[in-house]
């Protein structure tokens, strides 16, 4: 039989509770920010961290209402059916035409090319480093990889002319422009490599070392282990990484525009100069064009297309992350 | 009783290298091997320091050895885990290897199918026969020892793929050719998940129970067709109804395979095994066999006053 528990009855039981309820407000209760005996100096830093947490946040939601704003002007002026509708760019012509499809082409051709190189390369390099390359030499190599990362990209833009674009001519003949879609697309991939071979690590480093001993136990190699269950177990990462790769590789600009060319067309030759939407903003935004000319309007709308596209890309990358994040436990 | 194992053990059974192999005939036979000199290892006796010696039972029970252990030693680094530990393994038998924590029966269990090779730093001494072979030899393929030595974990660790998949995983890297539902279903069966599972085979097995788990990663292992599987702590993660299923079911395994089994649970030790291996640390924390003997023997009339200690619960 269980020990009746004491009783307590009257002034005594009152007390207690006066004792909890005072322990209660002093010690259990959770501060609040901003609440409580703060110092004239703790105000300050209070302040000072929350205009500059908040800054950005705010410097974002400006540009995206100058974005909108300028753009709505625009489509005043030139209807939606016209930059939609169309596959002809001619901005700075006196017949202008705004078909932005032949700026989007352009970026979408040179981001896939992009792609294509990095995608294999980004993945071997993850593989080697997080399966197969010893302790000492991922320490050395992936902070080189990611510096990689760091170089200007007006440095990847004048590589591309100088040291692809020649081999791109000895290949397919000499008739090829210096200026060719290819040749940009591929330094824009070596400029992504290090994302995808960054963030696919980390990804693949994530997976339980139980998994990897599971596989070896059944008599895996290495390279099963590696590719049959460490990358199947990561791929929402990996994928993740893909689209954030690919999202920066429509948002590159410099190296673009020094290598692309600035022929903005809608065809599939990856030899023929493109230009893509970044390419356009420079060129637009070099010139003395005046801001209220319809050429200075067409920015914007082009700007609003590029973050609508990038904007969507980076929600499917966190989508797909976390849709397919595996549990292991 | 014997103080000499090995010297018993040739008595009552052929020499490795003439031994009628049941199992390894069936199979292409293993590359010409670099065969151990049992009788010199066993006459110069390998390390056979006599502080070293464990105590032994003396048993007549004609068994085949699965695996014969010689002086094992293994080091993390600098840090020696376990010191030169003579044993056998027989064949169809459920051994148990049990101790205190930290007495190195996990380092002893991994390193009978060379998963100690995956661990940067890791070395191991003296020799493993298996077949005839020594496995630590770096000229044996330790893919190859995984193959046909095979490991259920402590925590179930099934692949985030579904529960077909899991247990064709195996066989798949392998190249089985034959009839993969047949070979799945059979696996799952051995392991008595069929009846639970054979309307799912689809779903994910992370989504099984703990214990269901378990019994996926024995299935897997066994759709290998290996001849020996380590368990380490197979139990010590469920809770006691699949525990017991799984205890079970390594009876029902010792039919067609050798199994070695790691507990801290003596009440299994002694429900499920034949044999006993009893593992003490010392001061320093280098692991050390004190006894081993069939299991009613080390339960019941130990030999040594540490086994006696621990067998009855004086610590550990």
């Amino acid at each position: 039989m269980a020990a009746q528990a004491p009783r307590m009855d009257g002034p005594e039981r009152d007390t207690v509770r006066s004792l909890l309820a005072e322990l209660w407000r002093d010690r259990l209760q959770p501060s609040r920010p901003g609440s409580g005996r703060e110092t004239p100096v703790g105000r300050l830093v209070h302040g000072a961290l929350f205009v500059t947490a908040t800054l950005s946040a705010f410097v974002t939601i400006g540009i995206v209402l100058v974005l909108i704003f300028e753009t709505v002007e625009f489509f005043r002026q030139v209807p939606l059916i016209d930059f939609f509708g169309s596959t002809k760019w001619s901005a700075l012509f006196a017949e202008k035409q705004f078909g932005v499809w032949a700026l989007v082409w352009g970026t979408g051709m040179i981001a896939l090319i992009g792609l294509a190189v990095a995608i294999p390369l980004g993945l071997m390099a993850a593989v080697f480093l997080s399966e197969y390359a010893p302790p000492r030499v991922r320490a050395a190599v992936k902070p080189i990889l990611e510096v990689l990362a760091g170089v200007p990209t007006v440095v990847f833009g004048y590589f591309a002319l100088l040291s692809i674009s020649p081999v791109i001519r000895n290949i397919f003949g000499q008739d090829v422009g210096i200026y060719n879609a290819l040749s940009a697309g591929i330094v824009v991939g070596l400029m992504i490599v290090p994302i995808i071979a960054s963030l696919s690590e980390d990804a693949m480093r994530a997976v339980p070392r139980s998994l990897r001993e599971g596989a070896y136990a059944l008599g895996s190699t290495r390279m099963e282990v590696s590719l049959r269950v460490v990358l199947p177990a990561a791929f929402s990462g990996v994928v993740a990484s893909i689209i954030l790769a690919f999202s920066r590789a429509v948002g590159e600009t410099m190296a673009v525009t020094i290598a692309g060319g600035g022929n903005p067309q809608f065809g599939v030759d990856p030899l023929e100069a493109v230009q893509t939407m970044t390419a356009m903003i420079v060129q637009l935004s070099l010139g003395d064009t005046p801001t209220t000319s319809i050429e200075f309007k067409v920015l914007f709308a082009v700007a609003m297309t590029l973050f609508v596209l990038t904007l969507g890309m980076n929600i499917v990358a966190q989508w797909v992350s976390q849709r397919f994040r595996e549990e292991y436990e | 009783m014997s103080r000499n194992f090995f010297g018993l053990m040739r008595s009552s059974a052929p020499p490795a290298t003439e031994a009628p192999d049941a199992i390894g005939s069936e199979r292409a036979a293993p590359p010409p091997p670099p065969t151990m000199k049992q009788d010199d290892a066993a006459s110069a006796g390998v390390h056979l320091d006599p502080n070293l010696e464990a105590v032994r039972h003396d048993f007549t029970e004609e068994v085949d050895m699965a695996l014969k252990l010689r002086g094992v030693s293994a080091f993390y680094g600098s840090f020696q885990a376990i010191d030169r530990m003579t044993m056998p393994i027989p064949r169809n038998r459920v051994t148990a290897l049990i101790g205190p924590s930290g007495c190195g029966k996990s380092t002893l269990l991994r390193c009978c199918n060379r998963m100690n090779d995956l661990i940067p730093g890791a070395r191991i001494a003296g020799e493993i026969e298996f077949e005839g072979r020594n496995l630590l030899d770096p000229t044996v393929d330790a893919v190859d020892v995984r193959r046909r030595i095979g490991m259920v974990f402590q925590k179930p660790n099934p692949f985030p793929k579904s529960i077909y998949e899991n247990v064709a995983f195996g066989a798949r890297i392998n190249g089985y050719s034959g009839d993969m539902d047949r070979l799945v279903e059979d696996s799952l069966r051995r392991a008595a998940l069929w009846d639970e599972v054979k309307d799912e085979l689809d779903k994910s097995g992370l989504a099984l129970s703990g214990g269901q788990q378990q019994r996926l990663c024995i299935a897997r292992a066994i759709a290998v067709q290996p001849e020996i599987i380590l368990m380490d702590e197979p139990a010590s993660a469920l809770d006691p109804v699949a525990t017991l299923k799984i205890e079970d079911l390594m009876r029902e395994l010792a039919e067609h395979y050798t199994i070695v089994v790691v507990t801290h649970n003596m009440q299994q030790a002694g429900r499920v095994s034949d044999y006993t291996a009893f593992l003490l640390a010392g001061e320093e924390r280098v692991g050390r066999l004190v006894e081993f003997g069939p299991t009613q023997e080390i339960f019941t009339n130990p030999l040594d006053q540490r086994t006696e200690d621990y067998i009855t619960g004086r610590y550990g």
